[in-house]
């Protein structure tokens, strides 16, 4: 319908765009009909999300036409703003900027040098910084699902965990079964997306290469590589937000300082009585 | 186990008789502005019981959180046997100053896991037979194998003490540990309690809101109000006297 109406490119983008905010929104109000106020947070992230994407394309266009170590300080600009968003998420909990920025850029650096290195991804900046981008975008995510999925069980087991701290037990090891937790449950939505691969959906990549003309076999398998390197990446930072987090939820003499509010503030835990 | 903790106990009396076994040197904590703990200086002797008693949020739990540094102390100390805590790395500490709390929280497992647990992180196996010995004390003998999860309230905490007991501590500290029990299970925990600490000669310091129950557990009272340690002395002098202030 749209196409019919608009006939110049750039126009016909803003109207597609406008159908789909109106589309968020209208979930966005579902949602407040059941009490689930998401209001705000759902605008500001449609507006941010708008705005970046048209700023990075246009950063993007300037930017292919100069020399290719561009690529590699993009790359390093999208993970220091993956950690700082990804910190925003974590709440308050000591350090996660530092933890972020450590595991994402290990995480999906690690991929994708060695992935370039390897000729899987090609050192052109047309693939290298939209499939880097890719895998640091999933690589925050999943830290993000790890740092606020570490914040919930500690909070929750408070009391074990000091429990464990009061028989004489190394910090680190009064948390290991929820750093164990938080791994895999920031996992599921990469093993998800391996698992469903071509049967559930066909990602943007392979549609794209399609588009483009490229051998649907080709693409398929390249499909594959690239939801594999999403999975790599995401595993590598999960396994090192989630070791370096532990860290921050105790002081330097073994006493858990990631509590509850309310416990924080009366000095003690859910397992004290007062 | 008891014969292990008495020899220990013997060898300790021959260093320093005098030497209390826990000191409180003008311990604080201050929270948000909130004074938890406010300036509390106190002796404790070896074998002795002293019962910390006060109203709802006095600052009970929280001074008893501070013996074994699970909260840090924004300015005093504490001594341990004469020797300033901090010296001590907490893992040692907290093995030396056992805590039981209110909530008997049990890590998954058997009995007999959750009361392997405090010596393995020494690298210590606890023997069969110390485990039977616990059991025995608790009254849940041959239950080692019993799975946590279908314990009573009541066995819980007698589980949680042999768990605390079971790291040979020299310090006992609980926090209300019969205030989640019923009257049933809070009258055999409480004889239990008294029992073991007798037996083990432990000195131990125990927070309860109850002044009955003070009164009937411990030698020494101690009673805190806004943080502060308001008096201490026998029963007689702390509860009977003050038997009204609630």
């Amino acid at each position: 319908m749209l196409k019919a109406i608009f006939t110049n490119q750039l126009a016909l983008g803003c109207a597609q765009a406008a159908a789909t905010t109106v589309l968020a929104l209208l979930v966005m109000l579902l949602a407040r009909q059941r009490e689930i106020h998401l209001e705000r947070e759902t605008v500001v992230a449609l507006m941010r999300g708008i705005v970046q994407i048209i700023a990075v394309g246009s950063i993007f266009l300037l930017l292919l036409r100069g020399p290719a170590w561009t690529s590699v300080l993009l790359l390093a600009a999208m993970i220091v703003a993956a950690a700082a968003t990804s910190t925003q998420r974590a709440g308050e909990m000591p350090g996660t900027f530092q933890v972020s920025l450590y595991a994402i850029a290990a995480g999906s650096g690690a991929v994708i040098a060695l992935m370039t290195w390897a000729g899987v991804i090609d050192t052109a900046m047309t693939s290298l910084v939209p499939i880097g981008s890719m895998l640091i975008s999933n690589a925050m995510n999943t830290n993000s699902l790890t740092l606020n999925r570490f914040r919930s069980e500690v909070e929750s087991h408070c009391g074990l965990i000091e429990t464990g701290l009061a028989l004489g037990a190394a910090a680190k090891q009064t948390v290991a079964p929820y750093v164990q937790i938080s791994f895999q449950a920031s996992l599921i939505p990469a093993i998800d997306s391996l698992k469903s691969l071509g049967i559930v959906w066909i990602p943007g990549l392979m549609a794209g290469m399609l588009l483009s003309g490229s051998d649907p076999v080709y693409a398929a398998i390249y499909q594959f590589v690239a939801i594999s390197m999403i999975f790599s990446a995401s595993g590598l930072t999960a396994l090192i937000s989630s070791l370096l987090i532990r860290n921050h939820a105790f002081s330097p003499a073994e006493q858990l300082t990631l509590r509850p509010q309310a416990a924080s503030s009366r000095g003690g835990s859910r397992s004290g009585s007062e | 186990m008891r014969l292990f903790l008495n020899e220990k106990i013997c060898d300790e009396k021959q260093s320093d008789e005098t030497k209390p076994m826990l000191e409180t040197d003008h311990l604080s904590r201050i929270v948000s502005d909130k004074r938890l703990v406010d300036d509390i200086t106190v002796r404790v002797q070896k074998g002795e019981i002293l019962a910390v008693v006060g109203p709802s949020g006095s600052g009970k739990s929280s001074f008893l959180r501070l013996l074994n540094r699970l909260d840090e102390p924004t300015s005093g100390t504490v001594y341990l046997e004469g020797n300033d805590y901090r010296q001590i790395s907490p893992r040692e500490l907290r093995r030396r100053v056992g805590l039981v709390t209110q909530t008997p929280y049990l890590f998954p497992g058997t009995i007999a896991d959750n009361l392997r647990f405090g010596p393995r992180q020494q690298g210590k196996d606890l023997p069969e037979e110390t485990i039977t010995f616990l059991l025995d004390q608790i009254g849940l003998a041959d239950r080692a194998n019993s799975d946590v999860a279908n314990l009573s309230g009541g066995e819980a905490q007698r589980v949680s003490l042999a768990r605390a007991i079971a790291n040979s501590p020299a310090v006992l500290l609980m926090d209300e540990p019969t205030s989640a029990l019923d009257e049933e299970a809070k009258e055999e925990v409480e004889a239990l309690i008294l029992q073991i600490v007798q037996q083990n000669a432990l000195t131990c310091l125990i927070v309860s809101h109850d002044l009955a129950q003070a009164a009937r557990i411990a030698s020494r009272v101690m009673m805190v109000k806004a943080g502060r340690l308001e008096k201490i002395g026998s029963v007689t002098e702390v509860i009977h006297v003050e038997s009204n202030f609630y």
